[in-house]
């Protein structure tokens, strides 16, 4: 990895929240002959959550992806607290502090919840590398704790992840992450499989996250669920961004209508009673 | 890095939780873990044969060694097996290696005359080599291990064929027994323990006496402790390790493992060289017992190492299952297997008993499964 200072650019929105902890300036990224991103660029700072919204083929995944280190940007900047950062893989941006949650490849349903939070990055009580033994005691009580802070009434720490519901999953995933320290979180679709209960389950923990300082991406093509907990909104439409909005200068209805862009899609949502 | 704060309020938890958490007991967390089937069938077995093999001798000092040796023998590779397929691999070239480990030791031994704990020195490190190999191709081409292995299979045992018959012309290998005469290493596989204790037990008649007036049972055969160290270790690493979180996470979803930064290559290739190394274990104790190798050894031992493993609970689709359930699970075939013959039920029956319970066993484990990912 190569970490240049950054030339110095002032950033030319006043800050919100902080200084941005990441950003994209004019990101390219072509597969081939296939244009995914035509000049991105946005920001996350420090205790916010910026949706990022836009329907299939806009370009979100490759964004995140880019973010999470899994592709290289074929042109632009990225900038990690400052200064300019080329990840060469996933884990690296972890390092930085960037941490990416897909949908449904964090956690092993068959694992306890404690060996699931702990995967990779075991508390151990002396010995020798691998076989070092693990400090059950001290995970047992750290999982459950965070799991009583997300409000998930856990009698057993040591039951099996897959026990827990979609959305209870999800809130253990984003718990790992922040409580092994990770700055930015970018969530990939994370409500988009859940139902009505569990989706505000969610939503109320991306909220407390924001609380406690981090910056979050949240992706989503759920424009309600975007609006409940975003502070700000970045449209994705075919690899451009139609922009980015503060939660003061756009309504729930014009985000929608701006994200459908299709007028036909329009049209159709408001046959629909605006349920889409 | 654990925050001091949480672990502050955690601990008030903790007592506001401990309450609830009282009642689950040792047992009840055995019977609700991957060994509850071997544990049943353990209990099954046992009654079934306390009672028609009663008076046999089956369960007299030398008949109850008699099966302890069997069931350790298959002990020794079901529990590499087990860690293999909790770590979301097959190993089908286990029976083959047995037979090649058994091979690398007495043909060194026998027709270059190389000293025999040198002999088992090399056998032990072509093992691991070949285990190594094994691993290093499922990790690097992402082909599934059944396949990888199943070449292995028929590549050792036909090297061990060729091989014996290439330098003594025959397929059976015997003399070691000679060269192994008060070294060290024929003692490590072949002599037993505590045979004071037995002595002990034959004057004051608790065991029987042979013919000659020793005691029935001499000691503790080496191979039985081979078993109980190799499944204590086992058990130790796989369950309070980080090394067994990680070989529960690689064979749980390797991707999500991999991405939580778990050394998923490393973890199956090391489990690779396990097994291998379990079998070159168990090919050593039979090469010296009988003092001879022979090339048709280990026949399919790598498949009733698998069903001993899933007998025990361990999921064929890896990221479940225990060493203590692989042990029962080899128990339950020991004490099968010696029990038909002391009852004198023909010998065919064991295959059909064998088939029954994989199958029992897998249906069982496959609700379990269901159960654990669902159930509250």
């Amino acid at each position: 990895m190569t970490v240049a200072e950054a030339n110095t650019v002032s950033v030319d929105s006043p800050p919100r929240a902080g200084a941005p902890l990441v950003e994209v300036r004019d990101l390219v990224k072509y597969f081939g002959p296939v244009v995914a991103l035509a000049g991105v660029s946005m920001d996350v700072r420090a205790g916010e959550v910026h949706c990022l919204l836009g329907d299939n083929g806009a370009g979100k995944s490759t964004l995140i992806k880019v973010l999470a280190g899994v592709h290289s940007p074929t042109s632009g900047d990225m900038l990690v607290e400052g200064k300019v950062v080329v990840f060469s893989s996933p884990r690296e941006a972890l390092d930085m502090g960037i941490a990416t949650l897909h949908q449904d490849l964090s956690m092993i349903p068959l694992l306890s919840i404690t060996r699931n939070f702990f995967m990779g990055r075991e508390p151990v009580k002396g010995g020798l590398g691998p076989f070092a033994f693990m400090d059950m005691t001290l995970a047992n009580r750290i999982a459950r704790e965070e799991m009583r802070q997300i409000g998930i009434d856990v009698r057993d720490p040591q039951q099996a992840v897959g026990t827990l519901s979609g959305g209870e999953r999800q809130c253990v995933a984003i718990a790992r992450a922040v409580h092994f320290g990770a700055k930015v979180l970018i969530l990939d679709e994370p409500t988009s499989a859940l139902g009505v209960a569990q989706t505000s389950m969610v939503l109320k923990f991306i909220r407390q996250v924001r609380s406690k300082g981090l910056g979050v991406i949240f992706i989503t093509h759920n424009v309600r669920h975007a609006y409940a907990v975003g502070d700000r909104f970045t449209i994705l439409n075919r690899g451009k961004t139609l922009g980015t909005f503060g939660k003061a200068e756009i309504k729930l209805d014009a985000l929608q209508t701006m994200m459908a862009g299709d007028k036909e899609l329009q049209e159709l949502s408001g046959e629909l009673g605006g349920t889409v | 890095m654990p925050r001091a704060p949480a672990a502050e309020t955690a601990a008030i938890v903790v007592v506001a939780r401990d309450e609830r958490l009282q009642h689950q007991s040792a047992l009840r967390r055995l019977l609700s873990g991957p060994e509850l089937g071997a544990f049943a069938g353990v209990v099954l077995v046992f009654v079934y044969f306390g009672i028609t093999a009663h008076g046999t001798g089956m369960f007299a000092a030398d008949g109850v060694l008699n099966w302890t040796t069997v069931s350790a023998q298959l002990m020794i590779i079901a529990v590499g097996a087990a860690l293999l397929m909790i770590g979301g691999e097959f190993d089908l070239s286990v029976g083959s290696m047995i037979g090649f480990a058994g091979m690398m030791i007495a043909l060194p031994t026998v027709v270059f005359h190389v000293p025999v704990t040198l002999s088992v020195l090399f056998a032990f490190a072509g093992a691991l080599a070949i285990g190594f190999l094994n691993g290093l191709i499922v990790v690097r081409t992402g082909l599934p291990s059944f396949i990888v292995t199943l070449a292995s299979l028929y590549i050792l045992r036909g090297l061990t064929i060729a091989l014996s018959i290439m330098f003594t012309n025959r397929t059976i290998v015997g003399g070691v027994k000679v060269a192994a005469e008060g070294t060290f290493v024929g003692f490590l596989f072949s002599g037993t323990i505590g045979d004071p204790l037995f002595t002990w037990l034959a004057d004051h008649n608790w065991i029987g006496r042979l013919a000659d007036g020793a005691p029935s049972v001499r000691g503790v055969p080496m191979i039985i402790v081979w078993a109980l160290v190799i499944a204590v270790l086992s058990h130790v690493v796989l369950a309070k390790t980080r090394a067994g979180n990680w070989i529960y996470a690689s064979g749980g979803d390797a991707n999500a493992a991999r991405n939580a930064g778990v050394p998923v290559g490393a973890v199956k290739i090391s489990l690779f060289m396990l097994t291998a190394f379990c079998a070159a274990v168990f090919a050593a104790c039979e090469v010296f017992e009988f003092g001879s190798a022979a090339s048709d050894r280990g026949l399919l031992k790598e498949f009733e190492a698998i069903i001993a493993a899933v007998i025990g609970g361990c999921l064929l689709t890896g990221g479940y299952g225990s060493v203590v359930g692989a042990c029962l699970g080899a128990l339950i075939f020991g004490v099968v297997e010696m029990g038909i013959l002391f009852t004198g039920v023909p010998n065919d029956w064991f295959r059909v008993f064998l088939g029954s319970m994989l199958l029992i066993a897998v249906l069982f484990n496959n609700l379990i499964r269901m159960q654990v990912v669902r159930g509250r």
